[in-house]
């Protein structure tokens, strides 16, 4: 919201500087976001009465002007412009100055054209930074000749408008009653303690017979419909002040009709339309939903295909505005425009919005209206255009009004007490205080002790309870008035994280000990990836839940697997040179029961793991075995199959029975097609399956009675027996066996033959009953050896 | 197909070869040159490995190759048939060296295939335990971590709530209803109609009150996802979400807590300060900014010489959004404040472009050892 500073001047008397006003804004809940002095760019122009020209003896082109610049003294200017001519009075860059050039700025020196001094410039409009709709002529190829009797040696910025101000102002959501100069100037007036000046809202009606007929099909889409009928309407051109406005707002003055609805929209916050009264047809107007497929073509000569979703005003026959978004060309006001039809209405905000953003269609009015114009307004503007309209002499205002639903609104009261105000700031604001902050802004009190009746003006909808009027006295209070206290007066309660809470961390910091760093990535990828990963098409991961509107088709499905993030992560590490590297996230992935969703998807952790670089499939096993060990779960790896991991290089992780995850080295063919030299290894666990067997708590467990007896074994096995099976044989054929490592396995085919592998384990006994004798030691040990070659054919070495 | 092309290719040249030969008196016939070509064609065609391939090669492209030594014969030949006899053989050559790429790709395939093939690993064998070094917690989670130290200390339960919301928690339970203009303050992405993904972890607070009457102290940390990307948004984000309700509680209690916050936080010296703001479930509702800790308040680069940075908003819990968890306002109140964890790792370790925190550099992430 652009509010002019010398705009708000004309409603309050500002005492203190632009500077000190934002910060007074900024503590009241207005945050200037940019303040701008629009003569920033240009110093040291003066105005200047040029009283002799004559031809430059040696440029054809160049004019020699003498001009007098008043206290500036009087000055030898060349310039190339052709308008310029004794008696004219014209803007002067003297040595030293700055205009606008170009899109930069442009100092000035005294220097020679030619061989003949020139003592600056004169400036045209353009290098000032202005148009037309400031002054008059800044727009002619040329010098800028001021108006008649300007004084010489003025400051230019006085004289064209430039020195001036602009707030731009954030206006947060609950106050659409401040998105115009005069919502602004209101908080203005009660912040610096001053009155307020309201803008004139009187004219003089004159009787007519005109009648148009307000119908309003769609009351609750159109809660107030404000029309009025102005006759013998002349179009013309705005006086200089109010073109002035407009363009210190950035709109260009278009006719004197025209520029007061939108002078009205910048100053009331109301937008208003328009019609001219010759195209309304059946001099009816009817406010209905369209039609399907119905047309209009707006004031912008865009073509509109609307559905019954869209609002239209029309008249007997066809439509004539986009409601509260547009005016229809057909409509529109012309130079020949003899009579006018003005509208001031409420559309409900959501239909606006809605409308706006199916068809693509923003204006200043569609703004106002999405984010809430109260209905009070609606009338007060009508009558602000109309004396406008008087006071400008571009017509005659009749007697004849449209008001349906003319009700300015019920004013809501509140009734509460000092205390309840006090309670919910902590502090005692002094009464006298507070009923003259809610009286400065138009509050009405009524006080009998510690009660209060408070009258909320109509342009508050915001305000509905006593916590609104807590925050309209404090802030205008100050909040440096609020003394910090620490809960005095709260329950002491239970804080911390919950076991999960705790778990979660657990597992990061453990897969941190392990040397793996903590990634993070969106919780959205492309459906690509799932093609990346060669998932057939029925792959359960496909069955992701889509966005509807995502930023775009790379981030717009929600994960049902976080390996892509990963491989994606570990592309851009390689790329970047970071040639080996270890990572890990722990994050949901969200798994439809239904698609489309009926009910909220499940998110389920998963922890994903990878390496690259250095590092094996054993070594990433490891970080496995590092959270079974955490967790004290008990963890299988099964050789596995996954259409994105190698064939011989995939395991599946169990637990139990259930499948929890996979581990392997990304396919080669993936690798390949990523550009990857170096091998990748991924796993990804699901973390709830998991969560659910961690430990509770640490049970103790009873001290075996007799010390451990450790005995290694080694044997020669086909190369396809596996660790695991070896494992099984040795720890279920015994009882007393109560772990079995491998600590050594090697091939080596002239001594042990091409398909045969030695293994050697480390295997150790422990019995609960009675000692182990070195005989029953070697019992076990050749049941355990006869239990091998029978099952898995093996051989002692 | 592609043979027949690799025919075309270097059968084309081959008369004018022919016919340049026809000068030289060295008494090969063009039988012994065609049998050139079908034998290079053939011979890498046959090719089972790159480095026998890369042999054959050089066998006629190499230094000492066969058809460089047709090369080199140049001189021997009339001066007027030189260009064209260049120009031939020299086609010929690239039209091998095509010959070849080509058939190392194929080999290479198939290599790769057969190594595939023969790669396997006894999957059940113990894993290694092998780091080198320690690895690090992402300074998101180094940065959540720490908030949740500084309330679980103050009592407050940590409470998380789903990802993906309905409409009713995120929005309407919170005093936003369907028209209000709040909902266009973030740019929501929606999966159905009704189901979106949480703009912020707001929508914690109905759900455990929903569960749970006061008094209540809670810490919703999570993430939050809106339609926004540059350098300073990311379409998602974590934000930390604080609720206290209780009896009596007032607005000079939460700036009392954030203080404590700030001085944790940041620097011992650090104060707030607030100013008013809108959210649509508090009332009244500030913007806290703190103090900035870089210049100590003085203005700086950071604080864009106001001396102020902006943390968080927070608030009174509006009336409207205790009665929709049946929790009596009149009996109750409190506040609720909640920031952006992004933001605060931001500031605290002085980084310029939130992208840095997803993008998941190694040589970023390792600077986050503890």
């Amino acid at each position: 919201m652009v509010v002019p500073f010398s705009w708000l001047k004309e409603y309050v008397d500002v005492d203190v500087t632009a500077e000190e006003l934002q910060e007074k804004l900024f503590s009241c809940g207005f945050e200037v976001e940019e303040l701008t002095y629009l003569g920033k760019d240009v110093t040291g122009v003066v105005t200047g009465l040029i009283t002799k020209t004559e031809k430059h003896p040696d440029a054809d082109r160049l004019t020699v002007c003498t001009v007098d610049c008043g206290g500036f003294g009087i000055k030898q200017i060349c310039t190339a412009a052709t308008n310029v001519f004794v008696g004219a009075t014209v803007p002067c860059a003297l040595d030293g100055a700055t205009v606008l050039h170009e899109g930069g700025i442009q100092k000035i020196k005294n220097g020679k054209l030619r061989g003949v001094l020139s003592e600056g410039m004169m400036c045209s409009g353009e290098e000032l930074g202005i148009n037309d709709d400031f002054y008059d002529g800044a727009e002619v190829n040329g010098i800028l000749i001021l108006e008649k009797g300007t004084p010489a040696g003025e400051d230019i910025k006085k004289v064209v408008g430039i020195d001036d101000y602009l707030f731009d102002i954030a206006i947060t959501a609950n106050r659409p009653d401040c998105q115009s100069v005069l919502g602004i100037a209101r908080e203005v007036a009660a912040v610096l303690k001053q009155p307020l000046k309201m803008p004139a809202t009187n004219y003089t009606q004159v009787p007519t017979d005109v009648k148009v007929e307000v119908e309003v099909r769609e009351g609750e889409l159109c809660p107030r419909y404000v029309g009025h009928y102005v006759s013998d309407v002349k179009i013309g051109t705005s006086p200089r002040w109010l073109r002035r406005r407009l363009a210190l707002c950035g709109l260009r003055s278009v006719s004197d009709i025209v520029d007061i609805t939108n002078y009205v929209l910048l100053e009331t916050g109301q937008p208003m339309h328009a019609f001219d009264y010759n195209f309304l047809g059946g001099s009816k107007i009817i406010v209905r939903r369209a039609e399907e497929g119905e047309k209009i073509v707006t004031l912008d000569e865009k073509e509109f295909t609307l559905t019954p979703d869209n609002l239209l005003i029309c008249d007997a026959n066809k439509g004539v505005a986009l409601a509260g978004i547009m005016g229809g060309l057909n409509s529109e006001i012309k130079a020949d425009t003899a009579s006018v039809f003005f509208e001031a209405a409420k559309f409900a905000r959501d239909n606006v919005r809605k409308t706006s953003r199916a068809l693509g269609q923003r204006s200043d009015s569609s703004a106002r209206f999405e984010k809430g114009v109260d209905a009070y307004t609606c009338s007060f503007a009508m009558d602000r255009a109309l004396h406008l309209v008087e006071e400008l002499g571009c017509g005659t205002v009749t007697s004849y009004r449209a008001d349906v639903c003319a009700n300015d609104g019920t004013a809501k009261q509140i009734k509460t007490t000092f205390s309840a105000v006090n309670a919910l700031l902590g502090i005692s604001v002094p009464q006298e205080e507070a009923v003259a902050i809610l009286q400065r802004l138009y509050f009405g009190v009524e006080q009998n002790g510690d009660e209060l009746l408070v009258t909320v003006p109509l342009y508050r909808e915001d305000v509905d309870g006593y916590p609104d009027l807590a925050e309209e006295i404090i802030r205008m209070y100050g909040y440096d008035h609020i003394t910090p206290t620490f809960l005095q007066n709260a329950t002491v309660t239970r804080g911390g994280l919950t076991t999960e809470q705790k778990q979660e961390l657990k597992l990061k910091n453990t897969l941190k000990e392990e040397g793996y760093m903590e990634a993070l990535n969106y919780s959205f990828y492309s459906p690509k990836d799932f093609d990346l990963l060669r998932l057939p098409s029925d792959a359960p991961e496909r069955r992701a839940v889509r966005i509807l509107n995502p930023i775009g088709e790379d981030l717009s499905v929600m994960r049902t697997i976080l390996a892509p993030s990963m491989i994606a992560n570990v592309v851009r590490n390689v790329r970047r040179g970071n040639t080996e590297g270890a990572l890990f996230e722990l994050a949901n992935v969200y798994l439809a029961e239904q698609l489309p969703l009926t009910e909220l998807p499940s998110e389920r952790k998963h922890v994903v793991i990878a390496t690259w670089g250095d590092g094996d499939f054993f070594a990433l096993k490891g970080a496995v075995e590092a959270i079974a060990e955490a967790f004290d779960l008990r963890l299988t790896f099964e050789q596995g199959e996954k259409s994105f991991l190698h064939p011989g290089i995939t395991a599946t992780v169990k637990m139990g029975e259930k499948e929890v995850g996979w581990i392997g080295e990304l396919h080669p063919l993936i690798a390949q097609e990523l550009a990857l030299e170096k091998k990748v290894y991924l796993c990804e666990l699901d973390y709830d399956a998991m969560k659910k067997k961690f430990a509770k708590d640490i049970t103790y467990r009873h001290l075996p009675k007799f010390p451990a007896v450790v005995r290694d074994l080694a044997v020669t096995v086909k190369k396809e027996v596996t660790c695991g099976q070896m494992e099984s044989c040795i720890l279920g054929g015994v009882k007393a066996a109560k772990k079995a490592e491998l600590f050594d396995v090697y091939t080596n085919d002239a001594q042990l033959g091409a398909d045969k592998k030695s293994m050697a384990f480390r295997i150790t006994f422990e019995a609960d009953d009675k000692p182990l004798t070195p005989e029953t030691v070697d019992k076990f040990f050749h049941k355990i050896l006869s239990n091998l070659q029978n099952k898995l054919g093996a051989e002692l070495r | 197909m592609r043979e027949n092309r690799w025919y075309r290719e270097i059968c084309r040249p081959m008369h004018v070869v022919h016919r340049a030969l026809f000068f030289i008196k060295q008494g090969e016939s063009m039988n012994d040159l065609t049998q050139l070509q079908e034998r290079a064609i053939e011979e890498a065609k046959a090719a089972q490995s790159s480095r026998a391939l890369y042999e054959i090669k050089m066998k006629y492209l190499g230094r000492t190759g066969e058809v460089t030594a047709l090369l080199k014969r140049m001189k021997e030949i009339p001066a007027e048939e030189r260009p064209a006899y260049g120009k031939q053989v020299n086609a010929l050559r690239v039209a091998l060296e095509e010959l070849f790429a080509s058939c190392e790709e194929a080999v290479k395939e198939k290599e790769l295939a057969f190594r595939i093939s023969q790669e396997k690993v006894d999957v059940t064998m113990p894993g290694k335990r092998v780091r080198k070094q320690k690895g690090t917690l992402h300074p998101v989670t180094r940065v959540k971590n720490q908030l949740i130290d500084i309330f679980a200390g103050m009592g407050f339960e940590i409470f998380e709530g789903p990802e993906i919301e309905s409409e009713y928690y995120n929005f309407t339970a919170l005093n936003t209803p369907a028209d209000h203009p709040a909902r266009d303050m973030q740019d929501t992405f929606y999966v159905t109609d009704e189901f979106l993904l949480r703009t912020q972890t707001s929508a914690g607070q109905i759900r455990l009150m929903e569960k749970k009457q006061p008094p209540i102290k809670m810490l919703s940390p999570g993430r939050v996802f809106r339609s926004d990307d540059d350098a300073t948004h990311s379409p998602m984000f974590h934000q930390m979400e604080g609720l206290v309700v209780d009896k009596n509680i007032t607005l000079c209690d939460l700036q009392g807590m954030l203080d404590e916050f700030a001085r944790v936080m940041f620097s011992e010296t650090s104060k707030t300060r607030l100013r008013p703001s809108y959210f649509p479930f508090t009332e009244p509702s500030v913007e806290v900014d703190v103090s900035c800790a870089a210049c100590g308040g003085k203005g700086c680069s950071l604080c864009k010489g106001t001396g102020w940075i902006e943390v968080l908003g927070a608030g009174m819990v509006n009336r409207r959004v205790l009665e929709n968890c049946g929790v009596d306002p009149d009996e109750y109140s409190g506040f609720a404040f909640g920031m952006g964890v992004e933001r605060i790792a931001m500031l605290k370790y002085g980084m310029n472009n939130i992208k840095l925190l997803t993008e998941n550099d190694t040589r970023f992430l390792e600077q986050f050892k503890d």
